[in-house]
């Protein structure tokens, strides 16, 4: 079908209408690739560790804030409208010990060797999944969301702009900035991208970049954790909730460019928007291998990704 | 200590003895042991060793973990049932059937075509008409497609990681394209009740048996091959790529050739057990082309040892039978064993089974070998062996 | 989220429970075989019942149950497993099958096809079964079904599906695609809908469906068309732009057959973009599904699908009394916060149409169950009367739902006559 004839017998303002929300549909298929992969542009750019958990941690985040509403609505109903705020702080916390332990367990002994990081984490990823449906179960589970959080916002009569888009719009952007400011503008940022550059001097100045190496980590699974925790907005949560993610996850990051915020940042806005405008206008499934396929065509002429820092091997 | 000299063997004859032992478990004391069943179930597991067999030489030698083994696994099986389907096909008019269904059934078409309104046989599927072109496809399909991802990525000087990353994403693409092309492939049930392959029919128990040992045979000689390979100028240089890149570079050597072949072998060893796969179980399903099973295939040769194209046969059985006896009794504890074993094999043995067999193999045949002397010597000996 | 534990908890124990019973019994047939007479025996000797070899003694019979009780299918498949088991207790308690007590030996299909095919074999040609009930997804019927043929035995398969075959070797105790689309269709039709949008995840059954509703609605019903018709990955989670592109095509329903994980992304996202049993209500349209039964809603959220409608043959909710006695026993042997969807009732009628089957043939051979299943009746079924066809497939009525708050549906209305099943619709191919 062509394009014109999708088209003909609409109004300007039926047309106007739909594209600001397919726009608008394309700004939060951003925001969901953005924040799935900040924590692992930290762990993987940053660190080089392939981490195939990514998405456990993710799902971890995801059931806190489940539990969190089951307790909300058997315990204190009158919370409901406000414990979201704190299921994200908690979905973090959760993650971010995980990570912690993980790292500490397991991902320490596996710096000089990158590739094993991938199988070593594959069985985390499998030790978490089994975990969470012993504990769990293995059916689709989901929060009981707040009613801001429910419905529409209507500019106009004809625009509905979904509450939950909006809100995993907000919460990026403040992710983003956050982690912008404490890898950039922190000590410990400064810490962190001294130990990516030169373990040997970093440590020879005074940073214990063991230490930093285990926050790091676990920051990047916190932020995972918040990942997850907001999207049970849009979608539910399953043990294998994570593994539909991942290798998205690890598209826009390597695209992006590894070691690169802003790189991740414009990898996933490109993404999004290549995969929503190809939804729209062609099929769902057409859609996600032309841009797999695309992805992959870029990386082979640009290998490095979008934007790549100079990192002394 | 002179005792555990005289236990350590040449590293050649040492090969030979573990590929005898090898040989004999596949081709005696299995048939001895096991019945029909099982022995097809072994035939199955067998026909998965080829991948890591193949991951022995681009991942193990070459330094090159490909993510996407099962991708070309899976892909050599698809050649074979689509010849399959194809026979079966053609074979269905004079099969007993309702009216109904031979109503429905448009002879040298496959069912799962007439079930999505295909009425002619794609052109894709016309090499698959003759057993021959059917044979070279197996190998030559998953070849050119290793092929042209090799040539993109290894001439840009991509490794590692991203390599891994790319070999991923392209399991996924494969998926994808397998499960929603489904007029052409099958869909997501895959290439189902494959019967005959010219005209013999590979169910019965006899056509299992000699499949076994035709599975077995071609493993074996596979395995033959690849050390043949391995031990050559070619393998030197390739495990010489994998310790120090630049300065085999340096040397003169066009490196990403060399991880090219490396990397087109082992999908075409690969490829050749996913035929196998398909004659043995009778269809091919995209579940096997999926991220899943390719790393299942990593962890086959991580844990029999990545350097040792012996050891991933034994890591391959020891997986696939603890799959299915374990996952009988307890599948829930089943996979914390298994993501166990990916974690303890990665961190405390990365050389897997092989490995520690190479470290306290000896030591434990020597200590055999004191043992058995122990037996026949007088206490006073004893003693002296002891101190 | 209790409810998930007692599941998966149940089934594992549930393989220790068949284990030790099996060891017990094989203990007991030991010491005393006297105790467990069979007083059907003079009637029904065993040499003359079991003329093939299958697992069948003077006292017991075995059978095989073959879902996934691992994986990402095993949540689906666990509410058959339940069923199904209910459903041979039961039958034990009134005697068993020509007076021989039903021993189950369970296999794991662990969401895997080939693994499907593996237990499948093994059930056939190690343990004998007497018959098999189980599989879940078309893929792995598919994957057995030659197994089944080529070792003569029998499949009872509880899954509403697409339709395209009838083997000797199954019964087909769900509905196939025609038996679900054609009656919905005309009820749509009669509430007004005229242009219908077609969404689906990509496989087989959601393609053949729309195939024949697209049929159905452009050439049997006056005046409608097909607006779109969309596929989306299995375990696809971003709806946006789809939700839009219906938005525009401003069809007077939205026909979905989507399915597992994508169904709560896709009816949370069609919440949040303002598409609501309430608001479609408002405007005279509706959104019809075949795909979410009470099983879904539970992890969907009924507030999420409130005044939605779908088409099933059966709901939890049914006034009548042989649903009534069902869902007390089924609760009372699986937990109060079980829910039943629709496949665990069509898995629950496998065991008494194989038993009424068994009765009628006066045999347990394989050929002679194939040829004598036809008009076998099942008065007591849940759902109603069903009745075995030529076809291998069930005569059932096809019933419209709104799913409830609650998570349960409203039955609203039901065909009048059992609906034939037409697994090889008129001019399909």
């Amino acid at each position: 079908m062509g394009i014109t004839n999708i088209f003909s017998g609409y109004t300007g303002e039926e047309l106007l209408s739909i594209f600001t929300m397919q726009g608008f549909s394309s700004l939060s298929l951003f925001s969901v690739f953005l924040l799935m992969a900040l924590g692992l542009a930290i762990i993987f750019g940053q660190m080089k560790i392939i981490n195939m958990a990514h998405g456990e941690f993710l799902t971890a985040g995801a059931y806190t804030t489940v539990i969190m509403s089951d307790m909300v609505v058997k315990y204190m109903p009158g919370l409901l409208p406000y414990y979201f705020i704190f299921a994200i702080i908690a979905a973090f916390i959760v993650a971010f010990a995980l990570g912690y332990i993980v790292e500490l367990s397991l991902v320490r002994f596996l710096y000089k060797r990158p590739l094993d990081t991938l199988l070593a984490t594959w069985g985390v990823s499998m030790i978490l999944q089994q975990g969470f449906r012993l504990v769990f179960g293995g059916r689709e589970d989901s929060a009981n969301l707040p009613d801001w959080l429910m419905g529409s916002w209507y500019p106009t009569e004809t625009i509905a702009i979904p509450l939950n888009g909006l809100f995993l719009l907000g919460t990026s952007v403040v992710v983003t900035l956050l982690v912008y400011f404490l890898l950039f503008r922190s000590r410990w940022g400064l810490c962190v991208r001294a130990t990516v550059l030169n373990r040997e001097m970093s440590n020879a100045v005074g940073i214990n970049s063991k230490r930093i190496d285990r926050l790091t980590f676990a920051f990047g699974c916190g932020i995972a954790g918040v990942a997850g925790a907001v999207f049970t907005t849009i979608g539910s949560v399953s043990p294998a909730a994570g593994s539909l993610y991942i290798v998205d996850t690890f598209i826009v990051v390597v695209f992006g460019g590894a070691g690169s915020l802003l790189g991740t940042i414009f990898s996933a806005f490109g993404i999004a928007q290549l995969q929503s405008i190809m939804e729209f206008f062609l099929t769902g499934v057409l859609a996600k291998v032309f841009v797999l396929l695309s992805v992959v065509g870029i990386l082979m002429i640009r290998p490095q990704g979008l934007r790549s820092n100079k990192v002394r091997e | 200590m002179k005792l555990l000299e005289s236990g350590v063997v040449s590293e050649n004859r040492k090969h030979i003895i573990s590929f005898i032992i090898l040989a004999a478990t596949l081709l005696l004391v299995f048939p001895l042991v096991f019945d029909i069943f099982r022995l097809n179930l072994v035939a199955k597991y067998l026909s998965l060793a080829f991948a890591a067999v193949g991951l022995v030489i681009c991942w193990g030698h070459g330094g090159i973990l490909s993510l996407g083994q099962g991708v070309f696994w899976g892909l050599g099986g698809y050649c074979l049932a689509a010849f399959l389907k194809l026979e079966a096909a053609v074979n269905i008019a004079n099969e007993a059937g309702t009216d109904q269904i031979k109503a429905l059934t448009t002879v040298g078409l496959p069912d799962f075509m007439d079930w999505n309104q295909i009425t002619e046989l794609p052109y894709i599927w016309y090499p698959f008409k003759s057993f021959p072109i059917t044979l070279i496809c197996v190998l030559i399909v998953p070849g050119i497609v290793a092929f042209i991802i090799g040539l993109a990525i290894f001439k840009r000087r991509v490794s590692g990681v991203y390599f891994a990353i790319i070999t991923q994403a392209l399991c996924w693409i494969m998926e994808i394209l397998f499960v929603t092309r489904q007029g052409w492939t099958g869909g997501i049930n895959g290439i189902t009740d494959l019967r005959t392959c010219l005209g013999w029919d590979i169910r019965t128990q006899a056509a299992q048996y000699t499949l076994y040992f035709l599975t077995a045979g071609l493993l074996l000689a596979v395995i033959l091959f690849s050390k043949k390979i391995l031990s050559s100028k070619l393998g030197q240089l390739l495990v010489a790529i994998r310790d120090m890149e630049d300065r085999v570079r340096f040397s003169g050597y066009d490196v990403s050739n060399f991880k090219i072949f490396s990397f087109c072998l082992a999908a075409m060893i690969s490829a050749v057990g996913g035929a196998l796969f398909v004659l043995n179980v009778g269809f091919m399903s995209p579940k096997l082309v999926t991220i899943a099973p390719s790393i299942y295939m990593v962890i086959f040769c991580a844990l029999g040892g990545r350097e040792s194209l012996i050891g991933v046969v034994y890591g391959t059985l020891i997986v696939c039978f603890g799959r299915t006896y374990f996952s009988e009794q307890f599948p829930e504890l089943w996979m914390f064993l298994m993501g166990g074993i990916f974690i303890v094999v990665t961190v405390a043995c990365p050389k897997g089974l092989a490995g520690l067999f190479e470290s306290h193999g000896a030591k434990a045949l020597a200590f055999l070998k004191k043992f058995l002397k122990i037996e026949n010597l007088a206490s006073k000996d004893k003693k002296e062996v002891e101190a | 989220m209790g409810l998930e534990n007692r599941n998966s908890g149940n089934v594992f124990r549930a393989g220790w429970f068949s284990l030790f019973t099996i060891l017990a019994l094989g203990l007991g047939l030991v010491a005393s075989p006297a105790l467990a007479k069979n007083p059907l025996l003079d009637k029904y000797p065993t040499a003359k019942v079991n003329t093939t070899g299958l697992a069948i003694t003077d006292d017991v019979v075995t059978v095989g149950q073959l879902h996934s009780v691992s994986g990402t299918m095993a949540i689906s498949e666990t509410g058959s497993v339940e069923a199904e088991r209910l459903a041979i207790k039961q039958i034990n308690d009134m005697g068993g099958v020509l007076g021989r007590k039903i021993e189950i030996i369970q296999e794991d299909g662990a969401s895997d096809w080939p693994t499907f095919a593996e237990k499948a074999k093994k059930l056939l040609v190690k343990d004998k079964v007497a018959s098999v009930f189980g599989c879940w997804t078309s893929a792995s019927r598919k994957a057995v079904l030659p197994i089944f043929e080529k070792e003569n035995g029998m499949l009872y398969y509880p899954t509403f599906y697409e339709g395209l075959e009838a083997s000797k070797n199954v019964i087909y105790t769900g509905q196939e695609a025609t038996q679900q689309i054609i009656w919905g269709l005309d009820w749509a039709y009669k509430q007004g809908a005229r242009t219908f949008f077609l969404v689906g995840s990509d496989y087989i059954w959601p393609r053949t469906s729309h195939k024949i509703a697209r049929r159905h609605i452009e050439n049997h019903l006056k005046g409608c068309k097909v607006v779109g018709e969309e596929y989306y990955p299995l375990g696809h989670t971003n709806f946006n732009s789809l939700i839009n592109k219906i938005k525009l095509k401003r069809p007077d329903c939205i026909y979905s057959i989507v399915v597992g994980g994508s169904n709560v992304s896709w009816y949370k996202q069609l919440n949040a973009a303002g598409i609501t049993g309430e608001s479609l209500a408002k405007k005279n349209k509706l959104f019809l599904t075949i795909s979410t039964t009470e099983d879904e809603i539970l992890g969907i959220g009924g507030k999420n699908v409130a005044g939605f409608y779908a088409c099933m043959k059966y709901f939890q909710s049914l006034d009548n009394e042989n649903n009534k006695a069902f869902v007390k026993a089924f609760k009372e042997m699986w937990g109060d916060d079980s829910v039943i969807g629709d496949v665990t009732q069509a898995a629950y009628l496998g065991p008494w149409l194989w038993k009424y089957t068994v009765e009628k043939a006066g045999s347990f051979d394989i050929d002679k169950i194939a040829a004598a299943s036809p008009g076998v009746e099942f008065k007591g079924a849940p759902e109603g009367y069903v009745r075995i066809h030529e076809n291998h497939h069930l005569w059932s009525k096809a019933r419209i739902g709104k799913m409830l708050e609650n998570g349960q549906f409203e039955v609203l209305v039901e065909s009048e006559d059992l609906i034939e099943p037409d697994p090889f619709p008129e001019g399909y191919k």
